[in-house]
């Protein structure tokens, strides 16, 4: 197939194509070409990408607006981290199984919000309401040592062990790159499918979507569902690459917050957005830590700070996010948005 | 245990529930008008709590004498929030406006984590380990002074909005948005006013409240949270039930803190909210909402 | 001839206003049956409590001979009613192909068939040319159509219109009644229609219902019911036919 017709495929042009392919080589060279420091770096925006793609799924495709996402990511990060230190089982089994139990919270709360007609805002609270539940609850939690935090046993390997997870940064930077990668396959692929279609009827007007036929409670439902499945992996990864978890931490409203802010600033119901988003704002955060580590400042908080603002100056001044406008700049049909 | 234990504790916690009722009276009055779902309002009371710090290590000044000069410090941020960023918003899709308060708060708490650090402030008055005796009860005296300052300021509130002329007509605007418009009333202007009057209570409350908890930043969404438990108990809209479900919570938390540990006392309260939004998401004391 | 849609005495009431009071009629199988009436006689309602989205007080709807007072509104369009909103509803941020592919994929699994339907569709009701326009972007008229074609794209045994000329000029009215008109005689189409717009009605319907504060006061046919006193009356909120 030539890169023109791979290009029309995907909508664009070759120059596209061209640009596209230059980036993916950038990505999967990357490791080589910067130090540990950005690796982890690159690590972290790799991972806001892909929380911010599955969180995306929920708000972005089908409408519903969670700002307790933290939740899933801390369920996947405990179930695989307890059967790692308790039993010695790979954080890709643990993943089999932190997956059902995070797409049975999700049911739950899903169930409960659109059978009683909880929505919008509302549901945006229950969300927070049940991520805060789990963070007091495993807060006081013997079984995952309870506040005094969860430590994953770290061996000084010598070589990569996918497997379960251990060795260096590269490792984990294929890992996270290759996840992010599969979750925008798995978006587009969602998105052009009749569930695809079905979400962004029922985002749009979910009454019209009901009176053309769609059965808006199940698809909301399998919406944060694999909203939830896919987040929990962002969990399991989150536990083996920082080796330890505090429920305070891992389902605080800073963290669900966090997750939003990419897509957010990228674009909901994009593509790119979430990925985009991920980008500029860690960007913008080292550009921070770079500028107080010159004038030899530390002040926690200060990218906080930054984050909101960038949140207020999209929200106000570029509401439908920098992706759209960039694309159109572009020239990217709308096929690839 | 001893019943006075548990009577001294309920109190306690009723008159805890009367600063959280006011605060959550604040919220209540800017969703019953605004129709803006105010996610900042416990950054707001931090701002507050911190003021009354400042003012009473640097200059010796009682939260509760401060009580009126804070809240008119909030008033006016609150009216300059409302109509300088928040009024546009409007007309936009709901989770805008949202995520543009969710925005504000994150700014706001840790601007004051940038400013006050993380470590605790606490507002040592003199008074501050007296009590009273009431037959078996023994009543904190900072606690009683705080719930009575709440009672004060939501009843003048209430007197504000029954009888003043421009309480009727913000209330006319809550009723009817556009009937308002069409006799005449500057809804911007009464939108920003009323955002400012919340800001008040929650200024007020803030004030009270440092008599009763130590200050730290991340205190905001703690309160935001609570804010919201008692408004959707209590019923949107409805200003008594506002401060109805502010004691509900106060005592719930009281409680629960006796009963099991007290870090776990917030589960009590988002078990009701939960129970709430299903099962009668108007409230207690709400209008049905179509 | 069947009676494809059948009320019984279907009431409802809001907190003390009655808004339908024991209405009952017969639609048959491939007519036009038009409901007409003055502001606030409760035809919208009516229409709500046929389409799933309120349930009626008292009373029965059966519609191909099963009941589907109650049912979710899903349900019922899977049942094979559609229907159409007084304002227009269309998906605004979806391209005007893509909101009547949701229509389509009620029946249609394939994502690509469904498409295929839809283009069909936007064909026959001249909407081909703007397939890739945000629904947004479309003036009154077309958005109206576009409500209609997404409606069809779900297949129904019945539609229903709710004034779905209202506010376009005459020469619009026209065109869209030309369609209905054939959508019904070739396709076998069954209509229901609320319509204050009387051009359309006499153009259209075979039989029509006029309901005031609720109650039905006439039925028959469009020069019957015209004529009929009770009608003349009660306020018609007709233009000139």
């Amino acid at each position: 197939m030539t890169p023109a017709a791979l290009a029309r495929l995907g909508g664009g042009t070759s120059r596209h194509i061209v640009i596209l392919l230059m980036l993916l080589l950038a990505v999967l060279l990357a490791p080589w070409a910067v130090n540990d420091y950005l690796l982890t770096v690159l690590i972290v925006i790799l991972y806001s990408a892909f929380t911010g793609q599955a969180w995306n799924i929920m708000m972005g495709f089908a409408g519903q607006l969670s700002l307790g996402h933290a939740l899933y990511a801390g369920l996947g990060a405990y179930v695989a981290a307890v059967l790692f230190v308790d039993y010695g089982i790979g954080p890709w089994i643990g993943f089999l199984a932190a997956v059902p139990v995070a797409m049975a919270c999700g049911a739950v709360i899903g169930f409960l919000a659109f059978r009683f007609g909880v929505a919008g805002v509302y549901f945006a609270i229950l969300t927070i309401a049940f991520a805060e539940f789990a963070r007091i609850g495993f807060d006081h939690l013997p079984a995952v040592n309870a506040s005094a935090g969860l430590f994953l046993p770290v061996r000084q390997a010598t070589r990569n062990d996918v497997w379960h997870l251990r060795g260096s940064p590269t490792m984990f930077y294929y890992v996270i790159l290759a996840a992010t990668v599969a979750a925008f396959v798995l978006c587009r692929l969602l998105l052009k499918s009749r569930m695809g279609y079905f979400w962004l009827a029922i985002r749009e007007d979910e009454e019209a979507a009901r009176a053309a036929g769609v059965n808006t409670f199940r698809y909301k439902m399998y919406a944060v569902m694999i909203s939830a499945a896919l987040t929990s992996f962002a969990g399991v990864f989150y536990a083996f690459f920082y080796n330890n978890l505090f429920p305070e931490q891992v389902f605080s409203i800073g963290r669900s917050i966090e997750m939003i802010l990419g897509p957010v600033i990228g674009g909901i119901g994009t593509l790119f957005g979430p990925i985009l988003g991920a980008f500029v704002l860690t960007g913008l955060a080292e550009a921070l830590n770079a500028v107080m580590a010159f004038y030899g400042l530390d002040i926690p908080g200060a990218k906080q700070v930054l984050y909101g603002i960038c949140l207020l100056v999209v929200i106000v001044a570029l509401p439908e996010g920098v992706w759209p406008p960039l694309a159109r700049r572009l020239g990217v049909g709308k096929d690839k948005l | 245990m001893p019943v006075d234990v548990y009577l001294n504790v309920v109190v306690a916690g009723i008159l805890t529930g009367l600063v959280y009722g006011l605060m959550a009276l604040g919220l209540s009055v800017i969703f019953g008008v605004v129709r803006v779902v105010n996610f900042a309002h416990g950054e707001m009371m931090s701002v507050a709590m911190y003021l009354a710090v400042v003012l009473f290590s640097s200059f010796e000044l009682d939260p509760l004498l401060m009580l009126v000069p804070i809240a008119a410090v909030m008033f006016v941020f609150g009216y300059v929030l409302q109509a300088g960023l928040i009024n546009p918003f409007i007309t936009r899709p709901e989770h805008s406006q949202f995520l543009l308060i969710v925005a504000l708060a994150l700014i706001i708490v840790n601007a004051l984590l940038i400013v006050f650090g993380p470590d605790a402030r606490t507002v040592q008055t003199s008074y501050a380990y007296d009590s009273f005796q009431l037959g078996p009860v023994l009543v904190d005296a900072s606690k009683a002074y705080a719930g009575g300052a709440a009672i004060a300021f939501a009843a003048a509130l209430f007197a504000f909005f029954r009888f003043s002329r421009v309480g009727t007509a913000i209330r006319a605007c809550a009723d009817n948005y556009t009937g308002a418009l069409v006799i005449g009333l500057n809804v911007k202007h009464l939108y920003a006013l009323t955002f400012a009057l919340g800001a008040a209570c929650v200024g007020a409350a803030g004030s009270m409240m440092t008599l009763i908890v130590d200050v730290t930043p991340v205190l905001g969404p703690t309160y935001t949270l609570l804010a919201f438990v008692i408004v959707i108990t209590g019923g949107l809209g409805s200003m008594a039930g506002a401060l109805l479900g502010g004691i509900l919570i106060g005592l719930t938390e009281a409680v629960a803190g006796l009963l099991f540990t007290p870090s776990a006392k917030s589960m009590f309260a988002f078990a009701i909210l939960v129970l709430v939004l299903l099962f009668r998401p108007q409230g207690l004391l709400g209008k049905r909402l179509s | 001839m069947t009676a494809l849609l059948s009320l019984q005495n279907v009431s409802k009431r809001f907190r003390g206003l009655v808004a339908v009071d024991g209405v009952s009629f017969n639609v048959n199988e491939g007519e036009i049956f038009a409901v007409i009436g003055p502001n606030g006689a409760g035809k919208t309602t009516l229409f709500n409590m046929i389409a799933g989205a309120l349930e009626p007080n008292q009373g029965s709807i059966v519609f191909d001979g099963a009941p589907i007072h109650g049912l979710a509104p899903d349900t019922v369009c899977r049942r094979g009613i559609a229907r159409t909103f007084q304002l227009v509803r269309p998906f605004p941020a979806l391209s005007v192909e893509d909101n009547v592919v949701v229509g389509a994929l009620l029946h249609r699994r394939g994502v690509g068939e469904a498409h295929e339907r839809a283009r069909a569709l936007l064909r026959r009701f001249d909407l081909f040319e703007r397939r890739h326009q945000p629904a947004s972007a479309l003036t009154l008229p077309d958005r109206k159509r576009l409500e209609v074609v997404r409606a069809l794209a779900t297949e129904p045994k019945l539609l229903l219109l709710d004034e779905v000329v209202a506010g376009l000029r005459p020469t619009e009215v026209d065109r869209l009644v030309g369609v209905l008109k054939e959508l019904n005689r070739d396709g076998g189409l069954t209509i229901l229609m609320i319509e204050h717009v009387m051009r359309a009605v006499m153009a259209l319907a075979g039989r029509v219902l006029v309901l005031d504060h609720g109650i039905a006061i006439a039925e028959g046919t469009p020069d019957a019911v015209v004529h009929d006193p009770a009608v003349v009356q009660s306020y018609l909120g007709a233009e000139a036919v």
